[in-house]
């Protein structure tokens, strides 16, 4: 079965092109019909694959063909199939199913309904690519190849300019970390002669921790890893990405393509770990980047930005846990994340559906009782991500925070702020937009509905996900059995160990402490319920006044800051070089040279007299200054 | 006795379509169907290279040798790959010339033919004065092609690329006649016995100097490349294309053939400089791009931008470095193509190629917007596009070289996309202007000279091995490498 592998990303790329050649061809709904097809099929193959690696079938490689193959370097066109990627796969797969079959319900009126799912489906096709490649390079297709998609679909209302702005923003700012991650791949070239992972890793363990060629190395590669996950200082386009149609929202900037560096460095677990500098930095920008995007999501008022802000602040997380060694944690935060986030957002999607497009959360209020279906979905996934027990967010943060503490408790305690400021903007945003009265007006024509089926569908099954998801992850101190720590022992053990070495382990009573932070998290949401349900606060216009909320509310000026230290700058250079240095420098050289000649030619004219007697006399004094010349250079 | 024929189709087309009357419509399809026919040649000249690249197909009349002048033809892989990126791109010229209202008279086609039949012959002869000579006809087809049917301005703008080359190619006819007084018993001028020289360093010098003049101007490389913007502007598109997608090859080809082997010393001492020209004028155009506003200037700043990588990548004399550029011409020669030809679909419909006045074009188009951004994507360098495996390993070869200048030059992959999805963004999406209301989709000659593009862009960028292979043994020849 591991050797059809390459069924799996065949049948989407098979539905973008089909999609794409027909796109005039395909009438209702039967092109979102056949996009979701052929993301199942795909769905079932990787779950046949799941069951053959539980029951203990060996990681493989399997190669499809020779693409770069010169002198030393050889690149295959080829997977691997293992423990890593086989849980992505159904992830992409079974959320991306979900998302598309709701896609289908959401989109239905759109006049680029068939060209949506196309891209869709080309989505799917690079993501699949991304984490099978069984080496750097195919990696980076798939790297790419998302971040396009993403564009196409960002901008996909292409006649609005301002979407395509954040379109190409996204897009570009993914290129900056990804020279980072071209650059690392030169380095792993230069130091290991190849790309592919099974023998970079294989040759990593002979290198001593601390070698300052891997620290570049997996410097270059976070890089990659901050421009596709929104870290700081490039996670400004996530939120304007917001401008695609939510279910992209969904499936890219939630679940799937934003995790893409999260996935990348678990990949490399034994290549980051020898560098501790690095494992530092990735500590140190998650948890700012967790905190930061946490604290502006408190006061947004798009429902989609809080979302977009919350899942800058969540990979934030995940980027504490891959620093602090937890691989295991970052990746069940990942999963758990997916369900969760995905639900949240296509919870989002039927809110703004229900109300034609209403996307601020100041003129929502009051549907709880218009859309029930969609508000106890919405509410599932807040208290998933609030990270409540038994929800799936509470075990996968709880992993991840044990974690960090194992690292520094000064970690621990800044992860326990940005947890709590989840719950503060989750519970903002639901109690704002479901409870008190409605801040909206209803018109006959366009009554506030409910979603069909077909949407809250999906949605229910990513509510169950986000309940029962966590359970692969209960800790032993609960009585659980970890199962998610065995499954990824062979991948992660030699790593994890690697980084605990030397810590005292935890005890089991300082494991349950450490817990507490629940207590802490239900009293937010009581401050959250009294400041917004019973005083509500909600239709006064928030920020106060003071510096610290105005910055916030601001997003700290990033955007400001970006296009005053490098959008106008190099705006200003390209007009200094062209109309200075191109028009008046080189240019103008160029010409004065030709001048030149042609003013000499006119003047040495006059030497060519026609008289004989003058050419005779320029003849006997150049022979004469000959002499003279050779008498004295001897 | 095949590459005989190669040379000839075109030139004897040439000649005929000189002789011949004004009658538009069957001359643009004689010039057409000599074109392909020499296509077709070439692919036969190709798999009988590739059935036995050792022993690489030549022709060899007894025409003259005095002077130790031979004529004298031959494909190794560098060649084979120039030339059949020739003999691919003519025809398609050729044919994306003919939706256009305004025909031209038979002397256009003609000119082209015998641009045809020098660039083939500066790719494949083995004698340096052959090669001379043909690198010097090349410029009359396309001098003439731009003064007659250029746009504003376009006396003064060829006159000045004219002399500009002119200038270049003489410093390179004296650095030949140095070589050939060197060469050892017997005088010859062909590149063989060139190779066996052994040149002292300070003649090594200024002979680098010379050839390095020539192909800096020809390719160009910042900062001899003012001529271009303006040239590349005013041409008539077609004469564009040939410009920047085969003719500033031959200064790249220059390079491979003659100052990489003839000039290692020099190299050590000079290459540094030549890189970093090349890298500056990587970023220089990149940045003026960005703000352009007249897509066939921005156009024309991108293949600057592109050929200064190619350059970076030459004068780092590493394996990758050199195979890249080899895979790079190829790519950046179909790319331009494709990229131009987009240009001139817009201009034909709008009649303006002024990104302002455009907008809305993928609403009414979709069918060429999808092409538009493939080829896009290929000016992108995005992977299982063409123009990936060239600027990887271009970018690899560089690193290898130098990896602070690697990091510079790979700048090109962050302001490609800002300034080509600018492009895109402006033209294809948003609102429709006055000048796109009526925009019709694709025409089916258009479609067919999109489709080759397409293929090739994807055909490269996927399954580059064939390439790769070819070019791998001329790169080791070059380089020395065994």
């Amino acid at each position: 079965m591991l050797d059809y592998i390459w069924l799996v990303p065949l049948f989407p790329l098979i539905g973008f092109l089909l999609i794409s050649f027909n796109f005039r061809r395909f009438k209702g709904t039967s092109a979102g019909i056949i996009a979701s097809l052929m993301v199942f099929v795909p769905f079932v193959v990787s779950l046949l694959l799941f069951n053959e690696i539980l029951g203990g079938a060996e990681a493989r490689t399997v190669e499809l063909f020779s693409w770069i193959n010169i002198r030393h370097l050889s690149i295959p066109f080829s997977f691997l199939v293992d423990r890593l990627s086989v849980l992505m796969l159904l992830i992409v797969t079974g959320v991306g199913f979900l998302i598309h079959v709701y896609s289908i319900g959401y989109m239905k009126e759109d006049p680029g309904f068939n060209r949506f799912f196309s891209y869709m489906n080309l989505f799917v096709f690079f993501m699949l690519l991304l984490v099978l490649g069984s080496n750097y390079l195919i990696l980076f297709i798939g790297w790419e190849g998302v971040g396009l998609s993403s564009y196409l679909l960002i901008g996909f209302w292409f006649k609005n300019q301002d979407y395509n702005n954040a379109a190409k923003k996204a897009f570009i700012m993914n290129r900056i970390g990804d020279l980072g991650f071209l650059l690392a791949l030169f380095l792993l070239i230069q130091q290991f002669g190849t790309l592919n992972f099974k023998e970079i890793f294989a040759q990593s363990s002979a290198i001593p921790v601390g070698s300052l060629t891997i620290t570049f190395i997996t410097l270059l590669l976070f890089a990659g890893a901050i421009g596709k996950s929104a870290q700081i200082p490039l996670f400004t386009w996530l939120p304007d990405a917001m401008a695609g149609p939510t279910p992209v929202s969904a499936l890219i900037h939630a679940a799937t393509m934003v995790t893409a560096g999260v996935y990348m460095v678990a990949r490399s677990n034994l290549l980051f770990v020898l560098s501790p500098v690095t494992m530092m930095v990735i500590s140190v920008v998650g948890i700012a980047t967790a905190l930061l995007a946490g604290s502006i999501a408190m006061l947004q008022n798009d429902i989609k930005k809080i979302l977009a802000y919350s899942t800058v602040s969540q990979l934030g997380f995940m980027f504490v846990a891959l620093g602090a060694g937890a691989f295991t944690g970052a990746m069940f935060h990942l999963t758990t994340h997916a369900f969760f986030k995905a639900l949240l957002f296509l919870a989002a999607g039927s809110v703004i559906h229900a109300l034609h497009g209403e996307q601020d959360i100041r003129r929502m209020g009051g549907l709880k009782g218009k859309i029930p279906v969609t508000y106890w979905l919405f509410l599932t996934g807040s208290l998933a991500i609030a990270g409540l027990p038994p929800f799936a967010g509470f075990f996968s943060k709880d992993m991840i925070l044990l974690g960090a503490f194992h690292t520094s408790p000064v970690l621990w305690v800044l992860s326990v702020v940005a947890a709590l400021m989840t719950a503060f903007y989750m519970f903002r945003l639901l109690f704002l937009a479901f409870w008190g009265k409605p801040a909206f007006q209803e018109d006959a024509a366009h009554p506030v509905h409910e979603s069909p089926g077909s949407m809250t569908l999906p949605m229910a099954l990513l509510a169950l996900l986000s309940i029962i998801g966590g359970l692969i992850g209960v800790p032993h101190v609960l009585g659980g059995s970890d199962r998610i720590q065995a499954y990824f022992a062979p991948l992660f053990s030699t790593s994890e160990a690697a980084v605990k070495h030397g810590s005292e382990a935890i005890s089991v009573q300082t494991e349950l402490w450490l817990m507490a932070p629940v207590v802490l998290i239900l009293v937010v949401i009581l401050l959250v319920y009294s400041r917004y349900v019973r005083n509500s606060v909600g239709s006064a216009t928030e920020p106060a006044g003071s510096f610290l909320g105005n910055l916030v509310y601001r997003k700290f000026y990033f955007d400001e800051l970006y296009e005053s230290m490098v959008q106008k700058p190099v705006a200003g250079l390209s007009n200094f070089l062209h109309d200075v240095v191109e028009l008046k420098v080189i240019d103008r050289f160029v010409n004065q040279t030709g001048n030149l000649v042609v003013w000499m030619g006119k003047n040495v004219r006059y030497i060519q007299t026609g008289n004989v007697g003058a050419y005779l006399f320029y003849m006997v004094i150049s022979i004469i200054l000959i002499l003279f010349f050779n008498l004295f250079n001897k | 006795m095949l590459i005989g024929l190669l040379i000839s189709i075109p030139f004897v087309a040439s000649l005929l379509l000189f002789a011949l009357k004004d009658r538009p419509l069957l001359n643009k399809k004689i010039a057409l169907a000599a074109s392909i026919f020499t296509f077709g040649i070439s692919v036969a000249v190709l798999i009988q290279y590739l059935d036995d690249p050792a022993g690489y197909p030549v022709f060899h009349p007894d025409l003259f040798h005095s002077l130790g002048i031979e004529f004298s033809l031959g494909l190794d892989g560098l060649s084979a790959l120039l030339v059949m990126l020739t003999t691919f791109l003519v025809p398609m010229i050729i044919y994306s010339g003919f939706g256009t209202k305004t025909e031209k008279r038979s002397n256009f086609y003609a000119l082209i033919l015998l641009m045809e039949m020098a660039l083939i012959g500066v790719f494949s002869t083995t004698d340096i004065i052959l090669f001379y000579i043909f690198w010097e006809i090349a410029l009359i087809p396309i001098f003439f092609v731009s003064i007659l049917w250029g746009g504003q301005n376009a006396r003064a703008i060829t006159l000045k690329f004219f002399l500009y080359t002119l200038v270049g190619g003489l410093f390179m006819l004296v650095a030949i006649v140095f070589l050939y007084v060197k060469s050892p018993g017997e005088h010859s001028f062909a590149f063989s016995e060139f190779y066996k020289e052994v040149l002292d360093p300070s003649a090594q010098r200024w002979l680098f100097l010379a050839f390095f003049l020539a192909f800096a101007i020809k390719m160009p490389i910042f900062p001899f490349h003012t001529w271009q913007p303006d040239l590349y502007f005013t041409a008539p598109t077609q004469g564009t294309m040939l410009l920047a997608g085969i003719m500033l090859k031959m200064g790249v080809y220059g390079v491979l053939r003659f100052i990489l082997p003839l000039f290692p010393d020099a190299l050590d001492e000079l290459g540094l400089y030549a890189i970093l020209l090349s890298v500056t004028g990587i970023v220089y155009a990149s940045v003026i791009a960005i703000r352009q506003n007249e897509l066939k200037r921005l156009i024309a700043y991108s293949s600057l931008a592109h050929v200064g990588l190619i350059a970076a990548g030459l004068f780092s004399r590493t394996f990758y470095g050199v195979e890249g550029a080899m895979i790079q011409m190829i790519s950046h020669g179909v790319n331009i193509f494709g990229l131009f030809f987009c240009y001139e679909i817009i201009v034909r419909r709008t009649g303006t190629g002024e990104i302002s006045a455009l907008g809305g074009i993928a609403a009414k188009a979709p069918i060429f917007a999808a092409f538009f951004m493939v080829i896009l994507l290929g000016s992108i360098s995005l992977p299982l596009t063409n123009s990936f495996i060239g600027e990887f390993l271009l970018l690899l070869g560089l690193f290898e070289y130098n990896g602070t200048l690697a990091a510079i030059a790979g700048l090109t992959i962050i302001l490609s996309a800002v300034y080509m999805l600018w492009i895109y963004q402006r033209t294809m999406y948003g609102a429709e202007k006055e000048s796109t209301a009526g925009f019709t989709d694709l025409t089916r000659q258009e479609m067919a000279v999109l489709v080759p593009v397409v293929i090739i862009i994807l055909w490269i960028g996927i399954y580059p091995q064939l390439f790769l292979g070819m070019a791998e043994p001329a790169v080791n020849s070059i380089l020395k490498i065994h």
